[in-house]
C-alpha cells in the first residue's frame, strides 16, 4: 500500500467509495455522502465510483418533493469545493440504464468495468455502499 | 496484522453483523489485531442494550459486548446514523432531552472521522455490508 506522509504529519491514503444503489430507496447513498465529506475533511485522496443503480444518484433533475425525501444531489456539485473531483462512473451500468454523460449532474470519467477494476485495485481502502 | 471492521446493517435482519463478529473473533484467536469495529447505517442497532432475543437464540449484542471486555475492543457507533435511528448514550440523552438511553456496555458513540481513521491506520478495513 502506498503511504505517503503529508503536512502536518498525517497519513493520506487512497478511500474509494463505491455507490451501487439508487439515491432514496435506501439510505445508503445520503449516509456515503456523509462519510465522503468526512474523509476529505481529513485531507484523504477521495474519488468516488457510482456502478449498478448507483448511476441514478447522479441524474440530473431529481424532484424528491412528492416522496417528502431530502434532495441531496446537489451535494455532489459541492464536492468539488472539498477537492473531491475523482467521479467514476460505470459505461456498462449507464448503458443498461440508458443513461449518458449528459444526464448527469456533474462532469465524471466513464470507465469500462475493466478500468473500474484496475481502479479499485489500485486504492487503499474501497467502502462500497 | 492491523485489521478495522465496518459493520453496515442491523442484528437478525441480516447475516452481515454475525459474519463481522465470527470474522472478529477469529482474527483475535488468530492474534491478529482489531483496530476497531465501527457501527454504520442499521449497524448502530447492534449496539443497542434493549434487545431481549428469545432465550434460545443468539444475543447478538450481548456477544459483542462481552467480545469487547475479552478483548478490550473498541466499539463505536457512528453519532449521525445513530441520532436517526434513537441510539442514545447519557451524553446525547442528556443533550437531546431525552429520557432514556440505550447504549450496550463496551461501546461508545463517535463521529464518522473513526471511521476514516480506522481507514488510516489499519492494514485492511473489512466491511460487512448488503
Amino acid at each position: 500500500m502506498e503511504e505517503e506522509m503529508m503536512e502536518g504529519g498525517g497519513v493520506q491514503k487512497k478511500f474509494m467509495f463505491v455507490n451501487r444503489k439508487a439515491p432514496y430507496g435506501t439510505i445508503y447513498a445520503l449516509e456515503s455522502l456523509e462519510v465522503v465529506l468526512i474523509a476529505a475533511a481529513f485531507e484523504q485522496d477521495v474519488s468516488l465510483a457510482f456502478l449498478d443503480d448507483g448511476v441514478y444518484q447522479l441524474i440530473k433533475g431529481q424532484n424528491t418533493k412528492a416522496s417528502d425525501m431530502k434532495n441531496f444531489s446537489p451535494t455532489y456539485r459541492a464536492l468539488e469545493g472539498y477537492d473531491v473531483e475523482k467521479l467514476y462512473v460505470s459505461k456498462e451500468a449507464l448503458a443498461a440504464r440508458g443513461l449518458t454523460e449528459a444526464d448527469l449532474v456533474v462532469p465524471v470519467q466513464v470507465l469500462s468495468a475493466a478500468e473500474m477494476a484496475d481502479m479499485m485495485e489500485s486504492q487503499d481502502v474501497v467502502l462500497s455502499f | 496484522m492491523k485489521l478495522a471492521v465496518l459493520v453496515n446493517e442491523g442484528p437478525y435482519t441480516h447475516q452481515a453483523s454475525d459474519s463481522a463478529y465470527q470474522f472478529t473473533k477469529a482474527a483475535l484467536e488468530k492474534g491478529h489485531e482489531i483496530f476497531r469495529v465501527f457501527f454504520y447505517h442499521d449497524g448502530v442497532n447492534n449496539g443497542t442494550r434493549l434487545t431481549v432475543p428469545p432465550q434460545d437464540e443468539r444475543n447478538i449484542v450481548k456477544r459483542w459486548s462481552e467480545l469487547a471486555e475479552k478483548h478490550k475492543l473498541d466499539l463505536v457507533i457512528c453519532i449521525a446514523a445513530a441520532q436517526r435511528r434513537g441510539l442514545l448514550d447519557e451524553g446525547e440523552m442528556k443533550r437531546h432531552g431525552k429520557d432514556a438511553s440505550n447504549i450496550a456496555s463496551g461501546f461508545r458513540i463517535s463521529g464518522l472521522g473513526q471511521l476514516i481513521e480506522a481507514g488510516i491506520q489499519a492494514e485492511r478495513l473489512v466491511t460487512f455490508g448488503d
